[in-house]
């Protein structure tokens, strides 16, 4: 196989390995007011998402890079196209990750209601976002090429926000807060195990049927392959047996389930792109593939070495964290929550 | 302003911010690990009670070095995409690299190291703590290296058709004397940091008469550190100051404010002259020392800022080539200068506080509130000397930084990120000063409790949630 494709297969893990980790933190982030109804819930939930959450943003970061080192032009045109959408995903992780850090430092309540809202809306951004921003990729967006004769982004802000862009920031935000429900589940005890219970059906049906309309759309409106339908039918039945299973109380498979929905969303959708990375939306235009995209073969066989070398031992030991953190965590365990983790006891509302 | 204007402002400010909190996570990370290693050798309280305190100010930090880090990540496509086009081919593996070998060790193992404290056997919590640090230094050198590259390219060929700078030996881009130097230099600064701001709390600490049992030796610890890397700095300083001058001859030339090419070149600490540097009024110059600096000999010549820029119109065409002289000179001085501060600091409270003395004068409380602030100015003026006096280039040599930016984003798009970034930014650094001086008052926990058992963990109260 070439190592263009190679390298167009191994960001589609890395995306998939983001939807999959950081997608179950997006919708804990955002159920966490109200999945969480005291302070000792709320920190509960937190806590289980502590270890973890920073190691799951690496594989966007990493995702990044590796768009940057194997597709320079990809990433160029990519990022600064799209550049208000993405100044809004970097405000928004920015403030999630230190609210995570720092929301129980203090004991004073407002504060720390303060910090839920930026985890919330830290959350709900990307998780829109993300999905507005690959619906415009497999869409195709409006390119020219410039005097310097590089592949530019031409189309403006409001150009992204066309309606199956839209919907695809639904699906993103749906199937998140599913996932992250569905964590919930299986992580915590208790009322909030319940809470979260009854949540994956609701939100999960209405999941459902975003995903399918657009899943469908994309089939029908920018896939030249046939072999798509199999993933995207695949990802309906997964979901739909996560959702079964949660019903049934099989949390460990409903979770299987819901990441492999979201593992074949990916799939499907770059599936739909390959070989471009960067379509054009009038497909007779020029657009970006794998090919004028790509860097030398020369830094795609040391990115390969590289990447073949280290990535089972980072998805080993990222496995034994997630073996470490395994057990249910319930709000009992979170000694004096009104207290700050500073040290004081003093002063709360 | 135009759309390259306040593209650099924002990378300017955002990469200075980012700098803020990288040395202290680098520097604090091993002297964590460090006084942790302490506990787990000798089982004694104070060291347990060290590493939670420190360990507390280390986190602060991290998280506003993590969301910071991000920015930066994002920043070279965003608002510098026709430089990530022509170098992506090189540029992008150290930093793909860095994520990959680097972040996910970072980040993996701190969560484990935070959360770790009841569900780890005491020696594999420790080596989380380890395995953390060694990530801040993997990913200092694959980001330097890229940065190296921007100073003095190597390993590369342009391509006349596509008209991209082409990767052709990745060992030459990492191994590249420019590149070992800047790790070198800005990991033994970022020791010299984290020293000063333990030494500095610490002492504060012992001041105030809160918890001297670990102040005390912790102090000693920073104190040592600081002096210890401050040492270090000066010599790798050295190193990269000859390096430097090879590579870069015209960054050496504007940081002397040399204008003409002479031999027996002296080095001024301090001139005052006409605002742009161009006429001194008054200076104190040591004989040789700039000769010596450059070339290791004092016979050495040292080119001016005339003469290189005629070169260099010779070579790259008309345009000038010379940098801000007085902010290249001013950083230059400031950057030793507030580094070889602190080090005299440390070497003064070393005397002061000789055989467990306890300085009570007002001086020492204030010279411990100014301790860690010293190379932390030091750190930033030396990268605004790397960066500001390698332009007009941004890749030396290769690409200008005018040719750089992207071309799809309007100076309006840029303003707004700019402005909603400063403000962000600015925000997050007052609540951030105010959690770590909250912190530093409440002071080293006073017992602390750790069980290493796994198997009641189930019921069993965390001792620390976030
Ligand atoms: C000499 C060291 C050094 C330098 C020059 C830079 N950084 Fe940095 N960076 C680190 C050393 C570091 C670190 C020590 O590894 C950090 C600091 C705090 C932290 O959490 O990790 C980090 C964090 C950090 C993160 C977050 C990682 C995570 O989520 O765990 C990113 C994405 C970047 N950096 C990216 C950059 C980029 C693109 C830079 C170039 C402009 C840059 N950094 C300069
Ligand atoms: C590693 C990759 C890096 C790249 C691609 C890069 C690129 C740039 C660019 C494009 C600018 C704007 C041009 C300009 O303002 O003159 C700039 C400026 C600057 N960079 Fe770097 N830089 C890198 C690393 C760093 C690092 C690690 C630091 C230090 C923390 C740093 C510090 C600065 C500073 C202080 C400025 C402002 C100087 C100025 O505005 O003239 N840079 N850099
Ligand atoms: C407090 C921290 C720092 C101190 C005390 C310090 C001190 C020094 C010293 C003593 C020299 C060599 C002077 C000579 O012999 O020529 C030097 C050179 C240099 N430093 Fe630093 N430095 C610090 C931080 C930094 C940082 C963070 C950077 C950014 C990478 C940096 C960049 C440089 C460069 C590029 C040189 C060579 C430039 C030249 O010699 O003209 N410094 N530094």
């Amino acid at each position: 196989m070439e190592l263009q494709t190679v390298w167009f297969g191994l960001i589609a893990v890395l995306w998939t390995g983001y939807f999959i980790l950081e997608g179950f933190d997006f919708g804990v982030g955002m159920l966490l007011r109200i999945v969480g109804k005291n302070e000792a819930e709320r920190r509960a939930i937190i806590t289980t998402l502590g270890p973890l959450w920073d190691g799951n943003e690496v594989w966007v970061l990493v995702a990044g890079g590796a768009t940057f080192a194997a597709f320079p032009e990809w990433y160029a045109t990519l990022f600064s196209g799209f550049y208000l959408p993405l100044l809004l995903i970097l405000v928004a992780l920015i403030i999630r990750g230190v609210a995570f850090e720092y929301r129980s430092k203090h004991a004073d309540l407002a504060w720390r209601a303060r910090w839920d809202w930026a985890i919330a809306i830290g959350s709900f951004l990307p998780a829109l976002l993300w999905g507005v921003a690959f619906a415009n990729i497999v869409r195709g967006v409006p390119l020219e090429v410039s005097g310097l004769g590089n592949v530019e982004y031409v189309g403006g802000f409001f150009n992204l926000l066309n309606p199956y862009a839209l919907l695809g920031g639904l699906v993103t935000l749906t199937l998140f807060l599913t996932h992250g429900a569905i964590f919930l589940t299986l992580k915590m005890s208790g009322d909030i195990r319940e809470r979260a219970h009854a949540l994956v059906t609701k939100i999960g049906l209405t999941a459902a049927v975003l995903a399918v309309v657009f899943l469908l759309w994309t089939q029908l409106s920018y896939s030249d392959k046939t072999w798509t339908w199999v993933t995207i039918l695949t990802a309906a039945g997964c979901w739909l047996a996560g959702l079964g299973m949660n019903i049934k109380r099989r949390e460990g498979w409903a979770f299987i389930f819901s990441a492999l929905t979201l593992a074949l969303t990916v799939v499907s959708l770059f599936g739909v792109l390959y070989p471009n990375v960067m379509p054009n939306i009038d497909r007779a235009l020029v657009g970006l593939d794998i090919h004028n995209a790509s860097s030398t073969e020369y830094t795609l066989r040391i990115m390969t070495t590289v990447a073949v070398i280290f990535t089972p031992i980072v998805l080993a030991y990222q496995a034994w964290t997630y073996w470490v953190f395994r057990k249910r965590m319930s709000s009992e365990q979170i000694p004096t929550p009104e207290a700050g983790t500073l040290g004081e006891l003093t002063k709360s509302h | 302003m135009d759309a390259l204007e306040l593209a650099r402002w924002q990378f300017g400010i955002t990469t200075v911010y980012h700098f803020l909190f990288v040395p202290i996570t680098i520097g604090l990370g091993f002297l964590v690990a460090g006084l942790q290693t302490a506990w787990y050798r000798t089982g004694k309280d104070t060291y347990l009670r060290a590493t939670k305190f420190y360990g507390k100010l280390f986190l602060i930090n991290f998280a506003m070095g993590v969301v910071t880090g991000i920015v930066q990540e994002f920043q070279f496509g965003m608002n510098w995409s026709t430089y990530s086009r022509f170098v992506g081919d090189i540029f992008g593996a150290p930093l793909a690299i860095e994520g990959l070998l680097a972040f996910f060790l970072e980040s993996t193992f701190l969560g484990a190291w935070i959360f770790g404290w009841d569900r780890l056997p005491k020696k594999m919590h420790l080596a989380t703590i380890w395995l953390a640090a060694t990530g801040t230094l993997l990913s200092a050198y694959f980001i330097l290296a890229a940065n190296s590259f921007m100073q003095h390219p190597t390993g590369y060929i342009y391509n006349q058709t596509t008209g991209r700078a082409e990767l052709t030996s990745i060992v030459a881009v990492l191994t590249q004397k420019t590149a070992v130097t800047a790790f070198f230099h800005t990991i033994s600064s970022a020791f010299l940091e984290a020293g000063a701001l333990v030494a500095g709390v610490s002492a504060w600490l012992l001041v105030k008469n809160k918890a001297v049992d670990v102040a005390r030796p912790t102090m000693k610890m920073g104190l040592i550190t600081t002096l210890v890397a401050s040492v270090l700095v000066f010599i790798s300083g050295d190193m990269q100051a000859r390096v430097m001058t090879m590579q870069q001859p015209m960054k050496m030339a504007a940081a002397e404010a040399q204008f003409n090419t002479t031999d027996h070149a002296s080095f001024s600490i301090f001139t005052i002259g006409t605002p742009d540097g161009k006429a001194p009024k008054f200076q104190i110059r040591i004989p040789n020392v700039l000769s010596i600096m450059s070339t290791g000999s004092a016979e050495g010549t040292v080119e001016g800022i005339n003469d290189l820029q005629a070169e260099y119109e010779k070579t790259y065409g008309p345009g000038s080539y010379t940098p801000i002289v007085p902010i290249a000179y001013w950083a230059f001085r400031f950057m030793i200068g507030f580094g070889a501060l602190a080090g005299l600091f440390a070497l003064y409270a070393l005397w002061a506080t000789r055989k467990n003395r306890i300085p009570s004068n007002k001086w020492f409380a204030r010279f411990a509130l100014a301790m860690p602030f010293l190379p932390l100015i030091g750190i930033s003026v030396g990268w605004i000397f790397t960066e500001m006096a390698r332009q007009p280039w941004i890749v030396f040599g290769l690409m200008r930084t005018s040719d750089a930016v992207s071309v799809a984003v309007s100076g309006t798009e840029v303003l707004i990120s700019l402005v909603v970034l400063t403000l962000l930014y600015a925000a997050l650094a007052v609540i951030e000063f105010g959690l770590i001086t909250k912190a530093i008052k409440v002071g080293p926990p006073e017992n602390v409790v750790v069980h290493d058992d796994a198997s009641s963990e189930n019921e069993r109260v965390l001792t620390f949630s976030y």
